[in-house]
């Protein structure tokens, strides 16, 4: 049974903007992040990667390398334990240790380019990188397949020869794909035929990056009692424990990973890479290892998100409502399977209600880095084509498209693409906020010489989880409560922890002091991801804080002589239900503890099955310069459905962050490959990430539709802004110069081609 | 250091307002003396390449990246990173207005941001949102959409 909570308005500290605990040590430069840590003895480590997206390795020779002043320990594939064929869940997405240890260190084959193939360990880091230039390496060089049109033909090479494929539940050998999934209901084909209205387009897209700025990076000591201490920057210390333990094939109790302080991840940092080969390393050397990755191998190795080819159509009837919706959807999921195809069905109608729909899904192995989540995994791309697609219907149709999200707006009931009914949402809500914001209102103006001017707007939506979190509180004798956790703080979710103890127990958000901290320190905790870390490590923070109560209502009863049952509490005062004027406050208790039976402590977990849907919707205004094709975003607003704000500062920039990755994704951003498997732009300079001056200001709308699901009503809400943005530009470029794309990234080039 | 390395440099510095006296390898960034040589790992690395500004410091009062300049290149200079910017007295009016107005999420391009936006204060006490925009365009943020950012400097600039 799964409980569920009234909404409430009255509070005290949810809703208020108190300072991050961690913010201090962060704008004075003392925070630790992982490329931060030293330990007595350090050496560097580093990785020979493969120049070539798909070989066979003939050969590796070491020697030069181990002769080296300095080395202290070279590994290959030969030093990796033979992986396990088992499936693992990480939370958000599942990993096969096959698959993942072939992913860190090429066996007898590469299969994308950076693909390592040795490592080195020496006394620093420039020493290493020495080192590992005097790795020689043989190589059969293979053709490589980057795109999934070219990996599905007949005659494509073979990635992987040991997968097999998955089609609707039949086994497939000898093939690049390796699943297809089907989700279907209702009479499509029926509903289409009789359709007033039908429309079918296809969409491509390219790989993008999660490109977050700090590198990846890992510290590891395998000690004399063969147990691997990792120190790392990682979006989930239990999920890296996971998979380092199953990688080495050790208990997972040999392992303990703490988490430094992470610099961006936005699912990217949920995969380890570094960790084991560090650990491989430090066995062998008996040294801490520390391996910090450069940024050429961060987007040539690491996972970005799926490029791939959609096919949407949509019917209606003569009325403008949504009858039928069919989506093929052929996604990369680099050189291992698994790819976002699951996350992508369960969100490509979510905003509308369309009684008969089919899905049809391909996951496509090719030679590009393995995939990883990325913000919202699956949803940007499958938004593109939806809400494109939607607006194209639309002005085909002759219809307003505000009135036709309102009119086919998903509802509490309304089943998803993947056969889900949806609980309590807000979808309604968003429309309603987007039609009365000052933004939809204002008149578009006119551009400046020589530019066009086009207004675009467009829905995202993503689930959400829940799943596991654990915490501890600890009553300290100033009236002060020590918080514990386990999710590693990505974005300010340690004051959002915080705020959540310090409602319950009517004290200062800064009376509470949260700690994010390693395996053997507090109970199993699932990644922050997935938008769940203030839904449910806060929903875990809301059940230790009661416990709490509870618990020092007995000490109370211990002070009163007098049954904890004769106790209430309210707004951080205990006071006798049978005497009124009886009270003690919660810090004055706090300072008897010591005589009341000693410490007090309390702790919180949860295993959540639901998490509470975010529906948002972004409104973009932008000129075109119709001679060289650049797009200047010129006003743009992001309305989001966020359940409850905890932090309302943390949850605007959670908005405001997606949505410019969105704009990244919409304008500019690729994964821009040669023929041989090698990405032609892999640079910050190359890759062009939005800057501060390509942007204006992004305004936020908070639309608050409280979960019924969560104490506080909170909704997660930091992947549904990535998704609107891509559409809602492209619309707004059709808007602009009268010429719709179809493709991503929709850069001054393609704006050329379009406009002659 | 490196057991391998040619002879080393002598480099005389002044850092954070204290006197340096270092053997600086001749290939070793400026990023790599301040974080590995001296132990100031405020200032972050992020591309190794110039084009991130996670590791931008201040050499004689202008703003670089420290990863595209050596540590044999600061002698006789001085080389100011985000440790130097708050006092005995309290924090910088940028850091303030960072942590008031929530201009970080992860953190790891605060201190370039800080470093960069004090450089620019420093000269233009008064820059319009234009401005700062065009100034900070050197320094990469990938969680914040940069909206409070500009807000905060706007916030310490007035």
């Amino acid at each position: 049974m799964v409980a569920t909570f009234e909404p409430k308005t009255d509070y005290k500290v949810i809703g208020t903007r108190p300072i991050r605990h961690d913010g201090y040590d962060k704008v004075t430069g003392r925070a630790i992040y992982g490329g931060d840590l030293t330990l007595p003895g350090l050496i560097w480590g580093v990785c020979v990667r493969s120049p070539h997206a798909h070989a066979n390795i003939k050969s590796i020779d070491t020697s030069a390398a181990e002769a080296m002043d300095g080395v202290l320990a070279v590994i290959t594939g030969a030093d990796m334990p033979e992986a396990l064929d088992k499936l693992v869940d990480l939370g958000e997405g599942n990993v096969n240790f096959k698959w993942a240890s072939n992913k860190l260190m090429a066996d007898d084959k590469v299969v994308y380019r950076g693909h390592p193939v040795a490592a080195v360990a020496a006394v620093d880091r420039y020493t290493a990188e020495e080192a590992a230039r005097k790795v020689v390496v043989e190589y059969e060089v293979l053709k490589a397949v980057t795109n999934v049109t070219d990996a599905l033909a007949p005659d494509a090479p073979i990635v992987l020869p040991d997968l097999v494929g998955d089609d609707l539940g039949e086994d497939v050998t000898n093939t690049n794909m390796a699943e297809h999934v089907r989700h279907e209901f209702g009479d499509v084909e029926g509903a289409m035929a009789s359709a007033a209205h039908t429309i079918e387009r296809e969409y491509n897209m390219q790989m993008v990056h999660q490109g977050y700025i700090e590198p990846h990076n890992a510290t590891a000591v395998w000690d004399e009692e063969d147990r691997i201490k990792i120190w790392t920057s990682t979006q989930g210390a239990f999920a890296a424990r996971t998979q380092i333990a199953g990688i080495l094939q050790v208990d997972v109790s040999k392992v303990k990973v703490t988490p430094l302080e992470i610099g961006g991840g936005f699912g990217g940092k949920i995969p380890v890479y570094f960790e084991p080969i560090a650990a491989i390393l430090s066995r062998k050397s008996r040294r801490p290892v520390k391996m910090v990755m450069e940024r050429v191998a961060i987007f040539e190795t690491t996972g970005p998100t799926p490029g791939g080819r959609m096919i949407i159509k949509l019917g209606a009837d003569s009325n403008g409502k949504l009858t039928a919706a069919t989506a093929d959807i052929w996604f990369e999921a680099g050189a291992n399977p698994g790819s976002v195809i699951g996350p992508a069905a369960m969100c490509v109608y979510a905003p509308y209600e369309i009684p008969n729909t089919r899905i049809d899904g391909w996951d496509v192995v090719v030679n590009k880095p393995k995939t990883a989540a990325y913000r919202a995994p699956g949803s940007p791309q499958v938004a593109f084509a939806m809400e494109s697609a939607v607006e194209e219907l639309c002005e085909e149709a002759g219809w307003d498209s505000m009135q036709f999200r309102i009119d086919n707006v998903s509802r509490e009931g309304t089943r998803r693409g993947d056969g889900v009914l949806f609980s309590k949402i807000g979808m309604e809500e968003v429309l309603e906020a987007a039609k009365n914001s000052d933004h939809w209102n204002a008149p578009l103006g006119d551009p400046p010489l020589g530019k066009k001017r086009g207004r675009g707007m467009a829905s995202g939506y993503w689930f959400n989880i829940g799943l596991k979190s654990s915490v501890n509180l600890a009553v300290n004798s100033d009236g002060t409560v020590t918080l514990v956790e386990g999710s590693p703080d990505i974005g300010g979710t340690r004051v959002a922890m915080a705020m959540h103890v310090a409602e319950v127990l009517g004290i200062g958000a800064h009376d509470v002091r949260p700690s994010v901290v390693d395996t053997e320190l507090v109970g199993y905790t699932d990644v922050t991801g997935g938008s769940r870390t203030t839904y449910a490590t806060g929903y875990a923070c809301w059940i230790a804080a009661n416990q709490l109560v509870d618990e020092l209502k007995k000490r109370v009863g211990i002070l009163w002589d007098i049954n904890e049952e004769d106790i209430d509490f309210s707004d951080g005062i205990f006071n006798s239900k049978a005497e009124s004027e009886k009270t003690i406050g919660f810090k004055e208790l706090a300072g008897k503890l010591a005589d009341l039976g000693g410490p007090a402590t309390s702790i919180g977990n949860v295993d959540l099955e639901s998490a509470g849907d975010g529906f948002g919707l972004h409104i973009v205004d932008i000129d075109i310069d119709t001679e060289t094709g650049k797009t200047d975003v010129v006003r743009f607003t992001a309305i989001q459905d966020v359940g409850t704000a905890i932090h309302p500062s943390y949850v605007e920039g959670q908005l405001q962050g997606g949505a410019v990755q969105g704009i990244g994704w919409a304008l500019n951003e690729e994964y821009y490959m040669e023929e041989d498997g090698s990405m032609a732009n892999s640079s910050f300079l190359d890759y062009r990430m939005p800057t501060s001056l390509d942007l204006p200001p992004i305004d936020t709308i908070l639309v608050e539709v409280p979960n019924p699901l969560h104490p506080y009503g909170v909704r997660g809400v930091g992947e549904t802004p990535i998704c609107p943005p891509i559409p809602a530009i492209a619309n707004a470029i059709a808007n602009a110069i009268g010429t719709r794309l179809y493709n991503t990234p929709m850069n001054a080039g393609s704006i050329m081609e379009a406009l002659s | 250091m490196t057991t391998s390395s040619p002879g080393m440099v002598h480099v005389k510095t002044t850092i954070n307002g204290q006197a340096h006296e270092l053997l600086v390898p001749p290939y070793m960034s400026l990023l790599d003396t301040l974080r590995e040589l001296i132990g100031l790992t405020g200032t972050k690395e992020g591309c190794l390449d110039g084009n991130c500004g996670a590791c931008t410091v201040s050499v004689d009062g202008r703003i670089v990246d420290s990863c595209l300049v050596l540590g044999a290149e600061v002698d006789g200079k001085d080389v100011d990173t985000v440790e130097g910017m708050a006092s005995a007295d309290g924090l910088h009016p940028l850091q303030q207005a960072f942590l008031e107005e929530a201009a970080l999420q992860c953190g790891i391009c605060t201190p370039g941001f800080l470093v960069a936006a004090k450089g620019l204060l420093d000269n233009e006490p008064s820059p319009s949102e234009g401005r700062i925009r065009h100034w900070l365009a050197g320094n990469l943020c990938r969680c914040t959409g940069y909206d409070k950012i500009i807000r905060a400097v706007q916030k310490a600039s007035s």
